[in-house]
């Protein structure tokens, strides 16, 4: 016995003689590429539903090739023009030139249209020039377009057109945040009354915080009943916390419009009880208190469920223990069970913020004037203007907007103590 | 065996190509439009006696206006729609942007007394790539019970907030609010356009609906206003002719139209570029602009033709027997203050009013 001890260590081997560690690693490794191949479905579903069109309106967003494109001699012509007074022949020849061929394969349009957005009234100046140059054989041109349209006697038109003259540009970026270039090229604020989106962005931030701070004031106490009545009764709850869950969006966005409008239920009652007056009847609809009203009731379970799940695993002896050690019902509840429930917070709140910054169908349809958020500007821009790229840069700045807080919470709170159950 | 192989070849593509064709044969074409009494009355005139005629089935969708769809199929290159309803400034915009086929006007039949298409439709409803069919109007309209003394009878009653108390319903969209607001403040209908093209103007409309903008609720489908005027939500609201129309006579609700100051548009199909069926949505689209069929249509909903040959045919209401020519916007005393909607004035300045606008309301 003592002398086997004393030989040197032989490797181990399986029955067929490989080395145990060998034969070991290659079956974890035959292991781990199963578990790949059963989640690879998946990621690839994960690469074109949600990766893929987010990377490609990310590209949008900064990706203008239209100009560069449809004008190429003009703005090759352009690249030495200082911007202080307006060029000279050659650049309008060449504008001439890119004119009378997009005349002929009919994307004059795609430009005019382009540069509207960035100059409103842009569009049929160079329709209507395009048209009469296109009657041209020859130079020079520089009179016949200061005769044809007194724009092109403005530096601002020319170096609206030099300014999209990069394949890549910010503009659509600088334009959802309130601010463009001037004809010197420095970033300055829009005008007054057209500065919109950063009011717009502030209104959305406030109203999904004030969506989310209601949730979790009527979601805790809810789940908290939920977590720790008898069975009987939060079977009963959770039916009534999950049968508005499974009703269509629609529908309940819609009922609200029935119970809250000025001549609705709501109204009625408060008038029949006489506590308003029938000219006192109250706006509760189309503006920000229905969109915050009928968004908290659609986003509730979203925190109660969380809410719900990490309560129902917190032991009710802890409550129990500190109150045998002398604490009052309150300090006990304070001290002990409501930091157990932190992680459920954190995750509902989260959960609702999130889905509340980029809601779009409820404030559409009982937001009226002062309820509207970003999401239904952005869909105006892919709907009615098809300004898409300022469509992306808005969605653009959203997601940089939520992946930021995501951040701030995970430095916060902690990612690992996210949880929903 | 060469022989063979290529005579079994040519047989393969014969099937192929005839099971193409008589595929294409059997292809139904995609109409799109915007839904409920319209695309009926469309359904009823146009669809019905094409299908009779040429045994073509037609697939009816709705869509909400616009050429965001459009622009999507076409920029893909998947093009599923063959024919869309659409209104002017879209027709010009995506004839300009390239997202519609132009099309050829003499493909269309002429006037039963022989005078031609071109001369037959009013001026300026047929474009490059579009042909007119129905002449719409927006308006404004108020619930009769809720003024039991003075009525509104003006454009500048609606803005009246003193006169006639009470909400008002309008369109969520510069179009339209800003010519009504400078028509109220006392612009002649035909002046409108030179004013708002001044920063003047544009401030002078904004002024005017600043003054009523607190008891304004805003609306964006064509089916909203109705209901809103029916349910009390508001006591007058502009609206589709159309719409009223319907709300007036089908369901009975004691709404009066005011058609002072009306800002009148078109409807035209369009077909995008790349449409599957082609040839059939052309063939289509001169059966369906016809003198008879663009008569027919108004006997389902109240907008005008734009032919002059079918306004002679135009008869009663086939639901409820009503006499339809008072209700057109055409119609010579609903058009005394009317003003139609510049195409070229919004597709110029639509972006910067539109963002001023939203601006506006934010506020």
């Amino acid at each position: 016995m003592a002398e086997s001890t004393l030989q040197p260590p032989v490797a181990l081997t399986t029955a067929d003689g490989q080395p145990l560690k060998t034969s070991l690693a290659r079956v974890e490794r035959r292991a781990r590429i199963r578990a790949f191949a059963l989640v690879v479905p998946l990621l690839i579903f994960l690469c074109i539903t949600f990766l893929f069109p987010i990377g490609q309106m990310l590209f949008r967003s900064i990706h203008d090739p239209l100009v560069v494109d449809l004008l190429p001699n003009t703005i090759a012509a352009l690249k030495d023009w200082d911007g202080t007074d307006i060029p000279g022949e050659p650049v309008f020849a060449a504008l001439a030139e890119d004119m009378k061929k997009g005349r002929e394969d009919r994307s004059i349009g795609k430009v005019a249209t382009r540069l509207n957005f960035e100059q409103s009234g842009v569009r049929s100046v160079i329709t209507r020039t395009a048209r009469r140059v296109a009657k041209l054989e020859e130079g020079p041109y520089k009179e016949a377009f200061l005769d044809a349209n007194k724009a092109w006697g403005e530096v601002e038109t020319w170096a609206t057109i030099k300014r999209l003259g990069n394949r890549f540009n910010t503009v659509q970026y600088l334009a959802s945040v309130d601010r463009r270039f001037d004809t010197e090229g420095n970033v300055v604020m829009q005008p007054e009354d057209r500065q919109i989106y950063v009011p717009i962005f502030g209104r959305t931030l406030w109203m999904s915080l004030l969506v989310t701070a209601c949730c979790l004031l009527l979601g805790f106490p809810i789940s908290y009943m939920l977590a720790t009545q008898p069975l009987r009764i939060s079977n009963l709850l959770m039916i009534m916390v999950l049968l508005p869950f499974w009703t269509s969006l629609l529908v309940r966005t819609t009922s609200w419009i029935v119970i809250l409008q000025s001549e609705g239920v709501l109204n009625d009652i408060l008038v029949w009880t006489g506590i308003v007056g029938e000219d006192g009847r109250v706006q509760l609809i189309y503006n920000q208190t229905g969109t915050v009203i009928a968004m908290t009731q659609i986003l509730l379970p979203f925190m109660v469920l969380p809410l719900y799940s990490v309560m129902k695993t917190i032991s009710p002896s802890y409550m129990r223990a500190a109150q045998s050690l002398g604490a009052p019902r309150f300090q006990a509840f304070w001290k002990v069970y409501a930091p157990n429930t932190l992680p459920g917070v954190g995750a509902g709140s989260l959960l609702v913020f999130i889905l509340a910054i980029g809601y779009y169908i409820t404030p559409a349809l009982v937001g009226g004037r002062t309820g509207q958020m970003i999401s239904n500007f952005i869909a105006h821009h892919m709907q009615s203007s098809l300004n898409w790229g300022l469509a992306a840069a808005l969605g653009g700045i959203l997601l940089i907007g939520v992946l930021l807080l995501y951040w701030l919470y995970n430095k916060l709170v902690g990612v690992e103590r996210l949880s929903l159950g | 065996m060469k022989n063979l192989l290529k005579s079994t070849t040519v047989a393969r593509a014969a099937v192929a190509a005839f099971g193409i064709v008589s595929a294409q044969a059997a292809d139904p074409l995609t109409v799109v439009s915007w839904g409920g009494a319209y695309t009926k009355s469309q359904v009823e005139a146009y669809h019905k006696p094409y299908t009779e005629m040429t045994g073509v089935e037609i697939v009816s969708a709705d869509y909400n206006g616009g050429l965001a769809e459009v622009k999507a199929q076409v920029e893909a290159g998947n093009v599923t729609w063959d024919l869309v309803d659409v209104e002017l400034s879209d027709a010009v915009r995506g004839c300009d942007e390239g997202l519609l086929e132009p099309i050829d006007k003499s493909i269309l039949p002429d006037a039963p007394d022989g005078t031609p298409a071109a001369d037959d439709f009013l001026p300026g409803t047929l474009t490059d790539c579009a042909v007119s069919t129905i002449v719409w109007s927006t308006v404004y309209a108020y619930d009769a019970t809720k003024f039991p003394g003075d009525k509104p009878a003006t454009m500048a009653d609606f803005f009246d907030t003193e006169g006639f108390p009470g909400k008002r319903g309008m369109r969520k969209t510069p179009k339209a609010n800003l010519e009504f607001a400078l028509i109220a403040d006392g612009v002649p209908a035909d002046e409108v356009y030179d004013v708002l093209a001044t920063p003047e103007g544009i401030d002078r409309a904004f002024a005017k609906l600043d003054s009523i903008k607190d008891d304004v609720v805003w609306w964006e489908a064509g089916a909203q206003p109705p209901q809103m005027l029916a349910d009390g939500e508001v006591v007058m609201t502009t609206a589709y002719n159309g719409r009223l129309f319907n709300a007036q006579t089908v369901e009975n609700k004691p709404f009066v139209i005011v058609w002072d100051g009306q800002v009148w548009d078109l409807d035209l199909w369009v077909i995008p570029q790349g449409a599957p069926n082609k040839e059939e949505a052309l063939k289509f689209i001169a059966f369906s602009t016809d003198t008879q069929r663009l008569a027919d249509q108004a006997a389902w909903i109240s907008y005008g033709p734009t032919r002059k040959s079918s306004v002679p045919l135009i008869s009663t209401h086939a639901e409820s027997g009503v006499e339809m020519m008072p209700h057109m916007p055409t119609a010579p005393d609903n058009f005394k203050n009317a003003l139609q909607n510049d195409f070229e004035f919004w597709a110029d300045y639509q972006d910067e009013l539109n963002e001023r606008f939203n601006a506006w309301l934010a506020q």
